[in-house]
Parts: C-alpha cells; structure tokens; sequence
C-alpha cells in the first residue's frame, strides 16, 4: 500500500501544483519518489507532529492541499486535538497518512501499534477515514478522495498482498463486496488483515462447504450504513474482522447497524479485546495472538455454525479473542 | 493591532493573517472587527447568546476570523503553515500571531517557534501578552518562565521587547518587522491585567465583596453593572476608544 501511496499520491501532484507532502521524519525508502519530483512541494518538519498538523492547517486555508505523513499512532493519536481543532473544525482540505495499520511495526512494539487510529478519529464526523484493504484499493481511494474536505488515511506498508475479489474497487461510504456467498454467515473485515479473512473465507467454502458472503469496509464518515444493511440481508450470523481494538471501529459500527434496524444477526465481533502486553512480534505473530489470523477466523465461523451457538459469553468478550470451544456454547448472557 | 494589517478585504488571499492564539482574548478581537466594520453592532450583541457565532473564543464562521482558536498551543503552528504557504505562493502577506505567556508553557508552541526559525520565516510575527499571570495563579509560581527573551532568541527569533500598552511601541515593533534577514520576529508586550482600573490591577471586587482579593479575579468575574461604571470612568472617555484599538 505504501508504494501505492506514493505513485498515486505522485500522479496526482503532478496534475495539481497546490498538493504537498509534509512529514514528521518518517518514509525512508518511501517518500523519495514525491521528494525528487516535487522538491519544493515536499517538507520534512522534524519530529513533531503537533506542529503538522497545525502546519498543514495553516497551508490549506491558504489553498494549498498538504499531505501530513507519519506512523499511524504519531500521525493519529499525538495530535489528536490538533486535527479537531484544525482541518475538522475548520472544514479544510488537510490529508493525514497514518502508516502502518494494526501491526504492521509489530516488531517495535506496542507504541508504534496502529489499532486505535480508526475508531478514534471516527468519533469526528467531519473527517472522512479510508482504510484500504490493499494496494490497488488504495491508489482508487486516493484518486477518489483527491478533492474533498479533511481525511485520514490508515494505511498499510505491504505492497504484495491483494484481497481476492476487491480488484481495486473503492467508493466512498460503501461496502465492497468481495464475495457473494450463499451460506446465512458472513465476514465483513478492514484493512490490511482483511487478507486473512479473506484466505479464511475461501478455506471454508473448499474445505466445510461454508460459502461465506465477504464484504470489505474501508470508508467511514460517511458511514456504508445503507449497504450494510443490504449486505446483511438474509444473513443471521456476521464475523467482524480488524486489527483494531473493539470500541471503536468495525465491529462497533456492525453492531450498532443491526441494532438500529432491528436486523435479525448475531455479530461476532474480532478485534483487539486487551490492552497490549509488553510483547512484540512479526505481523502474523500478532495476528495469532490476537485472534485474527485466517486460522482463527475459520474456527470462530465454524464454531458459529454449532447449533447452541447462539449467546457468545460475556467472560470471553472480555478476554483475547479465543478459538470458540464447546464449553462456550450453552452459555446465555 | 487591527491597523497594523495589511486587509484589502476580507476576499483577498494576499491578505494578512492575524491568528489569535490566546482566543479567550476574543472580546477585544469582537471589539476591533466591530470598530474597523467587519462585525455588525447587531452581530456584537449577540455576544454569549443563544446559537451564536461570537463566543468567548473566536471562530472561523465569522468575518474577519481566519482561524478558531481556544485551545492554547494550536496557534503559533496555524501561523507557520499560514506563513510558510505565503512563501510557497510568493505572496506578500504577513502573518500575524498573538499568544499569552501561560500559553507557552504547552511544548507545542515550542514546536512551532523551532519550525519558524528554522524555515526563516520572516514574515511571521508573534506577539506574547507577557502579563505574568495564568489561570490558577503567578507565572512565575506555576511554571517559571523568566527570561523570555532568552528563551525566544536561544530558538532563532528577534525579539522585541515594548510596554504592551504604550501604542506607540506596538507599532513601532510592528513596522520594524519588514524584512528581518528571515528571522522571526517575537514582540513581547508587558503588560498589566486590568490596566487602568485600580480595582482590576489590584485584583479586588468592589460589589462582589465576598470573593476575595486575587490577581486572577478579573481573568473570570463578571462585572456588576456598579464595577462597569467604576471601569469606564476609570478608563475614562479619551482611553477608551484607545484601548479598544490596542
């Protein structure tokens, strides 16, 4: 997603002199193709993202359209009051580019963890937030967006992975489906590790005959509330996939699209359920332990279709999202 | 201040930029929009009312205000991007930026005047209301900050240092600002809370005899009908217009 990024974010530069690029020291062997083309329009600020942000509010009030770069948290969650009281409150056309969604840092540990960016800035409705789930999907979000108000990008550094079905679709405030399906249970997943429910989603219909419907969400502020309604006609039971914690992003907004409808469905919702230990590891090492690789996904959906599994229990909700196991299933709330 | 700036309406992009970083300071931002026409008499009234524009912190849905302020620390960075897309642009325009003293304490500002050294951004101008005072008590007991000329030059800015309320400084401060080899320029501008009003100065309330003396009072009381007369009489006719211009 990140060399995405940046050729799309190049493409567009090169037909709209008043976009630029600022950084808060951060996108080696990442930025440099924007840097060489665009030397006048790209700005390292230093290590200070505060100062970004209110930098690049300044710049667009005066016309111009700067991106402000950094790692998810530091482009996110440090200046959260900055972008409030900046782009947002002053309905300006700043972009921030939060790199690195979930864990993709995994290795550097739980500061550099990208798993509340999305359900924080969420809670600001005049910021529109584009998850891609992968490369090509953010090259078309890019271009689509390239002319509205503020937004935040919660973007992933891999550039080989692909969502199977998503073929690069994007459109703002919509769900994207990635497969039809035919079974009552459904997958809805964000971001990056949209890959792995994706490979679980396959899994099950070529080994359990469980013909999952899989959609992708990678657009709030607008919300896709109409297509999810949509999407989840006729389904009754719906696993939510992120790499996010639980309050605030997919799940929580699946949730309360079926409450406000009053849809027949279940939700079981995969995110981040414990604050992180002091822990770190690779991607999919994190994936697994929290419950979000395709292996993981595939035993919740199967564990979903035991005829008792109505009720999740309340305990495990509140735990690290575990393989659903027998002693879960008569439990009622 | 407001005559200082270079505004040939509020349509023109090449216009100056004034950003009030102390926003609580926004009454007298009000006043000077109103004086200088931007701000209906009609408009002013409905100061503090009901589903109004004009709260006690400025905001960008009004004339005459570029940026909404009111959470100390934003400002300073605001005015960079606002000066550093001047340059960007090649246009002419100045910006302008007032914080208090209190408000550098929030490292952010110190984000900013770093970025404005570094990028020579010798349109910018800060101006600090040094009146050495803070919320909840004296600067200097809450978090020291003495030397502040030191402090601004040590970040690469010029400094300016005026009486906040003699006029004829502040202009001369802000004149000098043209061209300054691209450094920054700070002016910092002393001053005296409730000036002119000896019960305001001495931080006491005439009407309102059960708070007690305290040199914030006046940063949060409202004024009795009594201690407004007091006030104007105090300020008398002359300064009055004065001090709205200032």
């Amino acid at each position: 997603m990140r060399k995405a990024f940046i050729d799309s974010l190049c493409t567009l530069a090169s037909k709209d002199d008043r976009i630029c690029l600022l950084t808060a020291d951060l996108g080696y062997m990442a930025l440099e193709p924007f840097e060489k083309r665009f030397p006048n329009r790209f700005l390292n600020v230093g290590v200070a993202e505060q100062n970004m942000i209110g930098v690049a509010t300044g710049m667009a009030e005066a016309g111009l359209l700067p991106f402000a770069y950094s790692i998810s948290t530091f482009a996110a969650l440090r200046p959260f009051e900055f972008i409030r009281n900046g782009p947002v409150l002053h309905r300006l056309p700043v972009r921030i580019v939060g790199m690195g969604m979930g864990f993709e840092y995994g290795h550097a540990g739980p500061t550099h963890y990208g798993i509340e960016d999305v359900g924080a800035l969420r809670t600001m409705p005049g910021l529109q937030i584009i998850i891609p789930a992968d490369g090509a999907q953010t090259a078309t979000a890019l271009h689509a967006t390239a002319g509205s108000g503020p937004v935040y990008y919660s973007l992933g550094k891999d550039d080989k992975a692909s969502v199977p079905g998503l073929n690069g679709r994007f459109e703002v405030g919509k769900l994207q489906i990635v497969r039809p399906g035919s079974s009552k249970t459904a997958l809805i997943s964000m971001g990056s590790v949209s890959v792995e429910a994706a490979a679980a989603s396959y899994e099950l219909a070529q080994s359990y005959g469980i013909d999952t419907r899989m959609a992708v969400l990678s657009s709030f502020n607008p919300d896709p509330i109409e297509d999810t309604v949509n999407f989840l006609e006729g389904v009754t039971q719906v696993i939510t996939v992120e790499a996010q914690t639980i309050s605030g992003g997919l799940g929580a907004f699946v949730g309360s699209v079926i409450a406000m409808f009053g849809l027949a469905c279940r939700l079981w919702p995969i995110a981040i359920r414990v604050s992180p230990d002091g822990t770190s590891g690779s991607q999919m090492d994190r994936w697994k332990k929290y419950g979000m690789d395709r292996a993981s996904i595939l035993q919740a959906v199967l564990g979903l279709q035991e005829p008792g599994m109505t009720s999740p229990d309340l305990a495990a909700l509140g735990a690290v999202h575990q393989p659903l196991t027998s002693d879960l299933v008569s439990k009622k709330w | 201040m407001y005559e200082a700036l270079r505004v040939n309406g509020l349509g023109d992009p090449d216009r100056d930029r004034f950003v009030l970083s102390k926003g609580h300071a926004a009454l007298g931002l009000y006043a000077t929009l109103s004086i200088a026409g931007f701000l209906s008499p009609a408009d002013l009234a409905t100061f503090c009312g009901e589903n109004s524009l004009v709260g006690t912190h400025p905001e960008v849905g009004l004339p005459g205000i570029d940026f909404s302020t009111g959470s100390l620390g934003q400002g300073l960075s605001m005015a960079c991007g606002a000066a550093l897309a001047a340059r960007m642009q090649r246009s002419e325009r100045r910006v302008f930026c007032l914080l208090s003293d209190a408000e550098c304490n929030e490292g952010s500002v110190w984000e900013a005047a770093m970025f404005a050294a570094h990028h020579k951004l010798g349109h910018l101008m800060a101006i600090v209301d040094v009146n050495g005072q803070q919320a909840l008590g004296l600067t200097r007991d809450v978090l020291d900050q003495s030397n502040p000329a030191e402090r601004w030059r040590a970040f690469g800015w010029r400094v300016e240092e005026v009486d906040g309320h003699s006029l004829d400084e502040l202009r001369m401060a802000i004149q000098n600002q043209e061209d300054q080899f691209g450094k920054p320029t700070v002016v910092l501008a002393r001053t005296v809370i409730g000036k002119g009003v000896y019960f305001m100065e001495q931080g006491d309330s005439i009407t309102q005899s059960h708070i007690p003396p305290n040199p914030v009072n006046w940063h949060y009381l409202p004024m009795s009908d009594r201690e407004f007369q007091l006030a104007i009489q105090a300020l008398g006719n002359a300064s009055r217009e004065e001090a709205f211009i200032a």
